[in-house]
Formats: structure tokens, C-alpha cells, sequence
């Protein structure tokens, strides 16, 4: 294992940097992802790695995974052993906000120091093709008929998936404990359980439902964006059907604790740099991700933001106390 | 017919020499994870994605598909020389085929592992390319409610891997059962079992308990019986390859393995692991000779290789057709071909079809490779048990050892593969069975998972479970399954076949 990770690095060197080390600011650099390879932190943090890389940002990157239990044990690693360490970073996202909450780890992101939000996906709800629903407002009435009768299918319990069904139900006024919120493990066997009409409504990333709903075989009831998103012009926002919901599902890089504030601006310079090359624009346009970049202190109070609201709506599912 | 067009165009594609070039690359690389117990294809591809972003799309897809059908290969080849399944579903290989190493006899087990795992990759992949839009739509018509019901038919045939007694192998199958309870439970994000330690949340990775129960578990029993040990292993007794018997024994097995892996393969939440415990009890029920089960029959090779090879294929009929990735391997191939800026779906067979068919055709001509290279390579690698048994067992524990720490590199997870190791020995020396522990930790989450969202989805009425005709055929095979040997002796008054030599 250890000489595929470094054959592989070595081999991404090779291809990517050839000269780089001699030209970058900072030379070297771990990025943890808190994920097993494959997953959206870990192809955040090799697109990244090669972005740094190839733009000669910075000298060697580095990518290391530790995956488990939503991100948290990742970050309690990174939290408890790199301390004021200017050269590892780790990525993160929303769904860490949750975990942190629902498994009650004892570190959460108020230990790290944030850098910037990177990218972004919003979450879509959608019903098979031959399915009653025709809109969010038939799905509206449908909750307040009953809840209960409205199957939801999605990704873990008390993730974005989960957070989002509770968040649309509160909305129109529905208990959101009454949610009937199914929970697969991957992406597939849950667009399958929507495919195969065993539930009522799907939630997940649009990027997920996309392809099924060009193909006829689903409809997109809505998406959970401020406005209409350019890959999907004709689906209505949350908000257009008069649901206040607005969430998006973001992943963001994050330095250690302690380190000092020249450091801290020397990371989020090279991640402002990378996040206005033109390879990390072609990297986003080919992964379907949408650059949501923010930082500085409007992350700062966007993430706490966030963090508040997760915690509010995780009590009122039930899956926090 | 131009299904056949596009596949010609397709081999064209995959035939050209810098293609086969990667296609060789693949099943190397594969062959060499697959035997590494631990490190899978899933976590190989990955690791190669930020490599091949600049490669041409197509070569680069042809190697996942060489890495993916060359893993399968190499995790038999540890199961059955080792007794260290390197992909989970390889363990019940292990059981017969280990057997019939011990014996002398793993060349010929080696062999119907290779030929059997060709034939149903072959007789799969040619599913894949013809009736693959039919099969899924059959495959996503499956709800939780039927999906139980396979997993209630998969836990009536664990009893074909009990052993001597009944009441031993049910205690190890509680003790697997137990284990899958461990960590954040899916529907309700409550933690179970985790005693507060963080690593312990996403509960016990089944490789890490096949693993330390076959491998260190084995090391551990071979140490401790030290000059005692009366079993001498003779790497070669008669053929290296197998004889007429062995082929007529094996064909009917690989075939019937082919039917259960292809279409459980494909079902959304079906995967490799089911349909080699299904074969396995198939066989076991179809055989002459029952009591050779458990001493290195055969068919109980062939049968499960075929299973897991033809459901490997199964799994990319929901990726092409529908972008459904139902595998962690499949889940990165998706990743893959979005990479490339294609979205495996409904459209992917219009828009991109060189691709495509150029994909599939590569199958072939990996399964094909695959079994050019492992079938003169049987004579070396049953070499491998000539290596003096302090240096074979002082290997299995580094390579066990490496590649679970290599997939999850954490002292939690070293800790768990010792004390499963030591549970392994433990469970060796009172003669309880190993398979039906990790068999357990397989079923039970799975099981439990699904019939949770089915009562969920039907608001607690029970009645679900017995309303789809799915669901209904299922637990009549279950039924049969137990009770058919019941019935065969109340009706003959004989002794029935199976179970004859169970008590």
C-alpha cells in the first residue's frame, strides 16, 4: 500500500510538476481527506493536489486518507497532531457539521482554523417519471395530508440528504419528526429504490437524479439554490414554491489549529491563486462541481451560520438532543 | 444486428496495441491487489484516477476493467493456497479450496478457479452486452420487502458451511451477527455497540474479520501446534492440472455459479458476496458425494468462482445502463467516466457508444488474459506451499497485516485484526466453523437494513414482506431449502442425502 501511494504520487509528480518544487511558495504539503479514496473529499483533495501541482503553487502535495464515521476521525487526527503546523491541510465539508453533531466527537471545527469554502452541489428532490406528484406544491399538500405516507429516500441518517427532507417539512409547517426518511448507503441503491417507484421522493444532489431526468425517467421537483441553476433551467427553487429552504452541500479546506495569522494568510493566498487558475476552473467544469469559493471572515460567519442551523434542525428531527 | 456492429467496432477499439497494452497493465495490476489481502481493486483504481486524468478516456477504462476482473482473480488464488480470502467474496473459496490444497491438490484448484471464473466472466459479459436494458429493469423492480426475502433464502443456505454440528456453526453465525451490530446504525444515526471509540462507528470491516480469522487465525493455530503438527502439505499430489474427473465435475457448477452471479450481481443492493454463499449450498445439495464438503470437494470451488466472477460482470449492467454504482469499485469507475466528462445512464449507450463497446469488448479480452497468464502460472504459484512453513506463515502475517493497514491505516484497526486473530485461533481450537462469522457480519446488517426501510416504507405494516410474488418464490426456496430433506426422508424413509454425515 504504502508503495502504491507513493508509486502513485511519484508517478502524478512525474506528469504533473516535472519543474515545480524550484518555483512554488510553500513546499511542501499534506492534505488529509477524512474519507476512504473514490468519495467527494477525496476527489476534492487529489483536484487540489494536482491543481497546486501542475500550477507550481506548491512544491510536493501530498494526500492522505482517513476515512471514517462522516470525516471525524479524520479531523480528531488532524486536530490532535498537527497542531500549529503550517504545512497539512485537511478538507471538509457539511456533512462534517452533522457528523460532529450526531456521533457527539469530541473535536469539532471550531478547532481548526477554515481557510475557504471551495465548491458546492444543491440538493434536488425528485419522483419517477409516472408519479402523482407533478410539483413541489402536490408535494406539499401531500406532507400535510400526512407525512407519514411520504417516503423519502437518501443518503445516511442526519446527513445533507436527511437535513434537507427536515428542513422542507418544518418549512410548511409539518412536524419534522413525522419525516419517513429512508436511509441507503450509497448513491446507487437509492436512485434504484426511486427508479423502481418503491418510494415517494428521492433527495440528493441534483448531479445524482440529472442523467435519469434527461432520459425521462425521472422529474425534478425542485432544487435547494438561491436561484435557478444554470444545468437545469426549468427546475423551480424551494423558495419559488414558497418553501424558505436554501442549503447546499459544501466542501471546504481547512489548516490546523494554532498556526499563525502570516501563516494562515500565506494558505489562503495559494488557495485564492489556485481557485483562480484556469486548470482548477477546467477541473470544476469537468467534475460538474459549481465554485462556491468564499472565505475570510464571510466563511467564517457563513460556517457558523451553518453549524447553528444544523444543530436547531438535527434536535427537531430527533437525532440530537 | 447491430448490437453485434458496435461490438465489432468495439473489439477494433480494444485491439489496438497501446489498448491491450493498458488491458495488460490492468490485469497485472489487478491480479496483484486481488492476492494482497486488504487492498482491493476499489482502492487501486482510485488511487490511479489523478494518473490517468490526462490519458486517452478509453485506454484508461480499459485498464479499470482489466484491474477490476484481474482483483476477482487474485482473491482466489489467496483463498485457496492461503487460506486468506483477499476480497470478501472470495471466503468461501477458501473453505473447499484451501482443503484441496492441503491435499495436494491445489493446482487443479487453482485451475477450475481460473477456467470457471473465465467461462462465467465470458458467459456475463456476452449477458452485459445483450439483454443487459432487460435485466435491469428486472433488477430495479426488487424492493426492500424482496430483498429481504434474498437475504432470508442466503441465511437458510449458511448452514451448508456449518460443518459438524449445527450447534456450533449457529454459534458462530450469532457471533458474526453480533459484530455487524457494531457502529452508526444507517436508518437512525444512533451509535451501537462503539463504547465510545470513534474508529469503532462505522463498524467491523469485513475484510479485517476475514482476514484475521482466516489468516492470523491460521498462523496462530499452525504456531501453536508447532512440532505436533503431523500434517505435512505436499504442494503437488498427481496432476498439477486437472483430470478428467475434475472437468467433469466442475462444468455443471461453473455454469449453475454464472446463473446465480449475473443477475444478483446486478441488482442494486445484490453484490458479489450472496451469490457465492448461494452457490455454495447449491452445491453442496447437488453433489454425489456430500461428504466430500468440508475435505476439498471440487465443486465447491468451481461453483463460488464462477459466482463471484459472473456477478463482477453483473455489477456494470446498473453502471452503464441507469449510472448506478452499486460497488465501491463501481462507485469509482463512475467517478472515472465523469472524469472523462461522460455520464454513465440511460444516454450513455447513445452518446458515447466507441466507448462503451470498446469497454465491454475489453472485458473479453481481460478474461481472456487473465486466464492465458494464471493458467501457466498454477505450477508457480502452488509452489508457493513448498516454502518452509515459518517463512509461509511469517509472509501471510506481514501481507495480512500490510494491506489492512494499508486500507485503513489506524491502531484501531491493527488492535481489531489481533484480537479477531486470536478470536480466530480460539474458535480453530474448539472446533467451532470459521465462514459462518463473517458470513454474519455479511447478512445480518444487510438483512436488518432492509427489512427496516420495507416496514418503514410500508408505515410498520407487516404485511409487506409476503405481498410481492418475488418476496413469495423466494421464501418458498427458503422453505424448501430447510425442510425439502426433512420431507425427502418422511416420504421415502430414508436417510436423507444431505446432512447425512452432518451429525
Amino acid at each position: 500500500m504504502k508503495h502504491l501511494v507513493s508509486g502513485a504520487l511519484l508517478a502524478a509528480a512525474i506528469a504533473a510538476a516535472p519543474l515545480g518544487a524550484a518555483y512554488a511558495e510553500i513546499n511542501e504539503l499534506k492534505i488529509i481527506a477524512p474519507a476512504a479514496p473514490g468519495g467527494g473529499w477525496d476527489q476534492t483533495a487529489r483536484s487540489i493536489q494536482h491543481v497546486l501541482q501542475s500550477d507550481k503553487l506548491v512544491g510536493n502535495v501530498q494526500v492522505l486518507n482517513v476515512p471514517g464515521a462522516g470525516g471525524t476521525i479524520g479531523l480528531a487526527q488532524f486536530v490532535n497532531s498537527s497542531k500549529g503546523d503550517p504545512n497539512v491541510m485537511i478538507v471538509g465539508g457539511y456533512v462534517m457539521v452533522g457528523a460532529i453533531i450526531t456521533n457527539k466527537s469530541p473535536v469539532n471545527l471550531s478547532m481548526v482554523t477554515p481557510i475557504a469554502r471551495l465548491t458546492g452541489e444543491y440538493e434536488a428532490i425528485a419522483v419517477p417519471a409516472a408519479s402523482p406528484l407533478k410539483s413541489l406544491a402536490d408535494l406539499v399538500a401531500a406532507l400535510k395530508a400526512d407525512p407519514q405516507k411520504v417516503s423519502w429516500a437518501g443518503g445516511s441518517a442526519g446527513g445533507t440528504d436527511h437535513i434537507t427532507a427536515g428542513l422542507f417539512t418544518k418549512a410548511i409547517g409539518v412536524d419534522p419528526r413525522k419525516v419517513n426518511y429512508i436511509a441507503f448507503s450509497g448513491g446507487g441503491e437509492s436512485l434504484a429504490s426511486l427508479l423502481g417507484g418503491k418510494v415517494t421522493v428521492g433527495i440528493s444532489s441534483l448531479s445524482e437524479y440529472d442523467a435519469q431526468a434527461k432520459a425521462g425517467k425521472l422529474r425534478i421537483l425542485g432544487v435547494s439554490s438561491a436561484a435557478r441553476l444554470p444545468e437545469a433551467p426549468d427546475v423551480p427553487t424551494f423558495k419559488e414554491a414558497g418553501v424558505d429552504v436554501e442549503i447546499q452541500n459544501w466542501r471546504m479546506i481547512a489548516a490546523a489549529p494554532g498556526i499563525t495569522p502570516a501563516q494562515k494568510q500565506e494558505l489562503s493566498q495559494t488557495i485564492e491563486k489556485m481557485v483562480k487558475s484556469k486548470a482548477w476552473t477546467e477541473m470544476l467544469a469537468q467534475k460538474g462541481w459549481a465554485n462556491t469559493y468564499l472565505s475570510g471572515e464571510a466563511f467564517d460567519a457563513q460556517l457558523a451560520k451553518d453549524i447553528a442551523a444544523t444543530q436547531t434542525i438535527l434536535k427537531d428531527i430527533g437525532l440530537a438532543q | 444486428m447491430d448490437t453485434f456492429a458496435a461490438l465489432g467496432s468495439g473489439v477494433m477499439v480494444a485491439l489496438q496495441p497501446i489498448n491491450l497494452l493498458f488491458a495488460f497493465v490492468g490485469v497485472m495490476l489487478g491480479t496483484a491487489v486481488g492476492v494482497l489481502p486488504g487492498i482491493g481493486p476499489a482502492l487501486t483504481v482510485a488511487l490511479l484516477l489523478p494518473i490517468t486524468f490526462k490519458l486517452d478516456p478509453a485506454g484508461s477504462l480499459i485498464m479499470f476493467a482489466g484491474i477490476y476482473y484481474g482483483g476477482m482473480y487474485g482473491g482466489s488464488t489467496a483463498s485457496i493456497l492461503l487460506n486468506t480470502p483477499g476480497e470478501s467474496s472470495s471466503i468461501v473459496t477458501a473453505l473447499e479450496g484451501n482443503k484441496m490444497a492441503r491435499a495436494g491438490r491445489g493446482g487443479p484448484a487453482l485451475a477450475t478457479a481460473a477456467i470457471g471464473s473465465f467461462v462465467a466472466g465470458t458467459i456475463a459479459t456476452i449477458g452485459l452486452a445483450l439483454i443487459a436494458p432487460t435485466v435491469v429493469d428486472i433488477a430495479i423492480s426488487f424492493g426492500p420487502e424482496d430483498y429481504f426475502a434474498l437475504m432470508v433464502l442466503a441465511f437458510t443456505t449458511v448452514s451448508a458451511a456449518f460443518g459438524s454440528s449445527v450447534t456450533r456453526g449457529l454459534t458462530s453465525l450469532f457471533l458474526g451477527l453480533s459484530l455487524g451490530l457494531i457502529g452508526i446504525d444507517l436508518q437512525s444515526g444512533q451509535a451501537r455497540l462503539s463504547f465510545s471509540v470513534p474508529d469503532l462507528l462505522d463498524g467491523v470491516e469485513v475484510t479485517t474479520l476475514a482476514v484475521a480469522l482466516f489468516a492470523i487465525g491460521e498462523t496462530l493455530s499452525v504456531v501453536a501446534a508447532g512440532a505436533r503438527a503431523d500434517e505435512i502439505i505436499e504442494p503437488v499430489k498427481g496432476s498439477v492440472f486437472m483430470n478428467r474427473e475434475d472437468w467433469k465435475r466442475s462444468w455443471k457448477p461453473w455454469l449453475r455459479g454464472t446463473f446465480l452471479g449475473f443477475p444478483i450481481g446486478a441488482m442494486p443492493a445484490g453484490g458479489a458476496e450472496i451469490p457465492t454463499f448461494l452457490s455454495y449450498a447449491l452445491e453442496k445439495r447437488l453433489c454425489k458425494k456430500p461428504g466430500e464438503f468440508g475435505n476439498g470437494a471440487i465443486e465447491g470451488v468451481a461453483g463460488p468462482e464462477a459466482a463471484n466472477n459472473a456477478a463482477a460482470a453483473g455489477v456494470l449492467v446498473p453502471l452503464l445502463t441507469l449510472g448506478l454504482p452499486t460497488s465501491a469499485t463501481a462507485a469509482i469507475m463512475l467517478a472515472g467516466f465523469q472524469q472523462y466528462g461522460m455520464n454513465p445512464g440511460p444516454l450513455l449507450f447513445a452518446t458515447n457508444p466507441d466507448l462503451v463497446w470498446g469497454l465491454i469488448a475489453s472485458l473479453f479480452i481481460a478474461n481472456g488474459m487473465l486466464l492465458v497468464l494464471n493458467l501457466p502460472l498454477v505450477g508457480l504459484w502452488v509452489r508457493l506451499l513448498a516454502i518452509p512453513r515459518p517463512w509461509l506463515y511469517g509472509g501471510i502475517l506481514v501481507f495480512a497485516t500490510l494491506g489492512t493497514l494499508g486500507a485503513n491505516p489506524s491502531l484501531v484497526e491493527l488492535g481489531m485484526l489481533l484480537i479477531f486473530g486470536l478470536l480466530g485461533y480460539v474458535l480453530r481450537r474448539y472446533d467451532y466453523p470459521i465462514a459462518p462469522v463473517v458470513v454474519g457480519l455479511i447478512l445480518g446488517p444487510l438483512s436488518e437494513q432492509q427489512l427496516r426501510r420495507a416496514l418503514a416504507i410500508s408505515v410498520g405494516d407487516p404485511l409487506v414482506l409476503f405481498q410481492s410474488p418475488v418476496a413469495l418464490t423466494l421464501y418458498a426456496l427458503s422453505a424448501l431449502a430447510l425442510f425439502g430433506p426433512l420431507l425427502f426422508y418422511i416420504l421415502t424413509g430414508r436417510k436423507a442425502p444431505v446432512g447425512a454425515d452432518e451429525d
